[in-house]
């Protein structure tokens, strides 16, 4: 019997709809996930996407792509298979693919975290027959500490550097994790810390963030602003690619730091040369994983995009039906930018 | 333990020496005497004997988590570092503790020695229930022995000068030899006068800088003492009241490992220590660096291996002359001193002194090195007092080039801690006939980049997978830098080699231009005489 989604060069196909989802060619018919660019090619003649992300798909596949919104539960009719979005909350617009066909029921997750984040919808668990869930921090050791410790963690750091004098440059992924901590780094405070300010990959997305209605604190595009800019007090949102380039020189002393789940690893930090890490991630940790696992009720799970054995290991001896299926990246899993390589954060 | 625990994540979290020296300092000034002790011992290296083992820590931690052993290797290997691994996967923490570390070393690791497994077991998961996660991961530091957190013992001394206003030369002294982490000994430590001094103590070994640029920039060749370089273990012998003590510079008593010393400290004058290298020596030449590590290897020291490999000091400086300490006085003074109270005929050896009249001369006489079996020279400069520590001006190493060879990298396997879970750990092997024999280890040499691009070699090449070391395509060459070779019947290229490192990596070449196991044998010393196998 064929199954409903098979992995093909492309990536996973449902051939009964005739659509992929997030393939990594162009293709005729693809249904995207969230925006990230491992999970969103441009090309394709046709793009389904969740309504809030689609200003963010558009920024990533151009302006003349054909994308068809569609409403978190709106469903849609592609070839007699039945096809939703649902939240994921991963990012603004991030949705698990919900399909069904002759009363079966799979779901992909794209890329997703449990944790509650004002800068998207929250994941919401969808009941199916087969499970198809990212593994990226798929190890008992990635377990996230509260986000409100993480910020007040970030808001001390900044307060230390601002008292010896220094620039806290923080590097954060682009889109999605540039915005979240905007979103949560003065929540619930009557006051800003001081000026915050934004490298150029990171201020375009905030922009679409904020044109969406998301809250960001208020921030400054660092490459306007004036040369004589005092830096000792700002915090800079900057991608992890700009690290040790000649876009770090203008900000004089500084301290740097890394939002990031990869922060969890003395190593991790250490390797990188970083100041401090923060523990803040929008991919599941190992709980958040086995929860989702197990809340979506399926009894076939298929594990892609990071920690693929363990997590398969794991499951199976638990009893549950589990296979580990290729991503778009060849050879194994890098650590260093598996957590949404982006090639948009390539330069200042 | 929060005080310590948060001291170690503020070490950390910077590489910067002056902060590491501030963060050290707030902590001794804030903690009772009891456990800037214990801080004091575990950040300059010392540790308690080690009471459990590492196996049982990961059943208990496995157990504790519900993490079966698999599972736990594959998170070990992320992390590449034990104490680490545990912290992260022990159940999220319900408390955290506000007993001083002292409490924690004292009542409840130490009492461990005297008891069973069980009663181990139940310990230790107590107290990782007690801890938060920070807590957790400094005791599992303490508890495994692997407290490294990249301080010094210079950033301790001078923290330690901070607090006490004491000159660092003070503090460093009295943190050697024989002591225990008490607080009577934080008192002393840090007390304005000096109190009794241990007869045992030795002084802080000055060390030699490598020398940098030309020789010439040195000035005239009469202004300095030039001795050979000796490859053994760096010590101080020391007499008084009655007594001798050997120590190493890695601060280890070494005594009992070296009768020949414990004899030559009974005909040496009350009140003198000699600094100076411990050589296996035999008829009148050393021996090389495998016999002394075969006979530090044996446990117990029998009359064979006293007579197989012998050793004596050669020794460099005398520090203090009846019981006066002469560190400060010239070079010469201590030359003269040092050569009146050598017996004659005995387990110590002067440092024999190397004339030239000029740098050419001594240039030249520098390739009798290794025929020598000597690393290279030592300049002193006349005149100059015994310093403290690595210290640049005074005494210079001027080593004869290493060896180097061009061998192919073929296995590789994930290092630890920074470099965890990248590819850091490499074998090489060298052309046998059409074969590749593997040949030296080296983990050191290479870039953080280059790492990276090697790692990424790795990964896209492995051809076969043993456990965590990977058999890659035979394809890139490094030369590979060296300080010594002999045969040796358990390696199987028949030969192994001391201090190997990468020195470039030569992307010019390809693996068919690599050595030859000929060539490499072409470097092995003659046979001296007949070495037991």
């Amino acid at each position: 019997m064929d199954l409903l989604l098979q992995l093909t060069g492309n990536g996973l196909y449902c051939a009964a709809g005739d659509f992929y989802i997030d393939p990594w060619r162009p293709v005729d018919r693809a249904v995207i996930t969230h925006a990230h660019s491992d999970h969103a090619c441009a090309g394709s003649r046709a793009y389904i996407a969740a309504r809030p992300g689609e200003a963010l798909l558009r920024a990533r596949v151009g302006g003349e792509a054909a994308i068809q919104a569609l409403d978190y539960g709106e469903p849609l009719a592609l070839n007699g298979v039945r096809v939703s979005l649902h939240p994921a909350g991963h990012i603004l617009g991030s949705a698990q693919v919900r399909i069904e066909c002759g009363g079966e029921v799979w779901v992909v997750s794209g890329d997703y975290k449990l944790e509650p984040d004002p800068t998207c919808a929250a994941f919401e668990p969808v009941a199916c027959d087969t499970f198809v869930t990212e593994s990226t921090f798929g190890l008992p050791i990635y377990r996230w500490p509260p986000e409100a410790e993480v910020f007040a963690e970030i808001r001390n750091w900044w307060a230390a550097n601002r008292q010896a004098g220094k620039a806290s440059v923080l590097f954060a992924y682009s889109l999605g994790k540039a915005q979240r901590v905007l979103a949560g780094i003065h929540a619930g405070l009557e006051y800003a810390d001081g000026p915050i300010y934004t490298h150029g990959a990171v201020e375009n997305f905030c922009r679409l963030y904020r044109e969406a209605g998301i809250a960001l604190a208020p921030t400054v595009h660092a490459s306007a602003a004036p040369a004589a800019t005092d830096w000792s007090h700002a915090l800079i949102l900057a991608p992890p690619s700009a690290n040790g380039t000649q876009w770090m020189r203008r900000f004089g002393p500084l301290s740097t730091g890394f939002v990031s789940g990869w922060m969890r690893i003395r190593g991790a930090r250490r390797r990188r040369s970083l100041d401090r890490g923060f523990v803040l991630s929008d991919h599941a940790d190992w709980p958040g994983l086995m929860s989702a696992i197990h809340k979506s009720g399926a009894s076939r799970v298929w594990v892609t995009h990071g920690y693929r054995a363990p997590v398969v290991e794991w499951l199976r001896q638990q009893g549950t039906d589990a296979l580990a299926i290729e991503t778009r990246f060849e050879g194994e899993q890098d650590e260093t930018g598996a957590e949404s390589a982006d090639p948009s954060e390539a330069g200042p | 333990m929060k005080a310590f625990a948060e001291l170690y994540a503020a070490l950390d979290a910077t590489t910067k020496t002056n902060e590491k020296v501030a963060a050290i300092t707030r902590y001794f000034s804030s903690v009772p005497p009891a456990d800037a002790a214990w801080a004091t011992t575990f950040l300059i290296g010392r540790r308690p004997k080690r009471l459990l083992e590492s196996r049982k820590l990961a059943q208990w931690a496995m157990e504790e988590s519900g993490i079966p052993e698999w599972l736990f290797g594959e998170c070990y290997q992320a992390v590449g570092d034990f104490a680490e691994t545990i912290a992260l996967l022990l159940p999220p923490a319900q408390s955290s503790s506000n007993l001083p570390l002292s409490y924690w070393i004292e009542e409840r690791l130490l009492p461990l020695r005297d008891t069973e497994d069980e009663a181990r077991r139940a310990s230790l998961v107590s107290a990782w229930r007690e801890m938060d996660e920070r807590q957790r991961f400094a005791w599992n530091k303490i508890i495994t022995g692997e407290f490294r957190v990249g301080v010094s013992q210079s950033l301790v001394v001078r923290a330690v000068a901070a607090v006490s206003g004491l000159d660092a030369a003070v503090v460093s002294h009295r943190l050697m030899g024989d002591w225990q982490p008490t607080a009577a000994f934080w008192m002393q430590l840090v007390a304005p006068a000096a109190g009794e001094a241990d007869v045992s103590r030795p002084y802080p070994f000055f060390l030699a800088y490598p020398l940098e640029g030309s020789i010439k920039e040195l000035g005239g060749v009469g202004e300095w003492q030039v001795e050979w370089k000796w490859d053994g273990i760096r010590a101080q012998l020391i007499r008084r009241n009655g007594r001798t003590f050997v120590w190493s510079r890695g601060e280890e008593l070494m005594t009992d490992r070296f009768p020949e010393l414990e004899m030559l400290g009974a005909q040496l004058p009350e009140g003198t220590v000699v600094d100076g290298e411990v050589v296996a020596w035999k008829n009148g030449e050393p021996l090389p660096f495998a016999q002394m590590q075969r006979r530090i290897g044996r446990k117990a020291l029998g009359a064979r291996i006293l007579s197989e490999v012998p050793v004596v000091i050669v020794a460099y400086d005398l520090l203090e002359l009846n019981g006066e300490d002469i560190r400060e006085r010239p070079l010469e003074y201590r030359r003269a001193g040092l050569e009146e109270i050598a017996p004659p005929d005995s387990a110590l050896i002067v440092s024999p002194v190397v004339l030239a009249d000029t740098w050419e001369e001594l240039t030249a006489r520098r390739q009798e090195a290794r025929a020598r079996k000597v690393e290279g020279f030592m300049l002193k400069r006349l005149g100059s007092p015994y310093r403290v520590g690595r210290r640049r001006g005074d005494w210079w190493k001027w080593k004869i080039q290493p060896y180097s060879v061009d061998a192919v990298l073929i296995y590789a396997q994930p290092g630890h801690g920074r470099r965890a879970s990248l590819f850091t750990d490499y074998t090489f092997g060298v052309w046998d006939g059409d074969e590749l024999v593997p040949f030296a280890k080296a983990y050191s040499g290479l870039t953080d980049e280059e790492i990276r691009q090697v790692d990424a070699f790795v990964r896209a090449n492995t051809v076969e997978k043993f456990g965590p070391v990977r058999a890659v395509k035979p394809e890139l060459v490094f030369e590979l830098a060296f300080e010594g070779i002999q045969r040796s019947p358990r390696h199987r290229s028949g030969i192994a080699v001391r201090f190997p490192r990468m020195a470039r990596w030569r992307t010019d070449k390809k693996a068919v231009d690599a050595d030859t196991l000929d060539t490499i044998r072409a470097l092995l010393p003659r046979p001296v005489d007949a070495t037991p196998p």
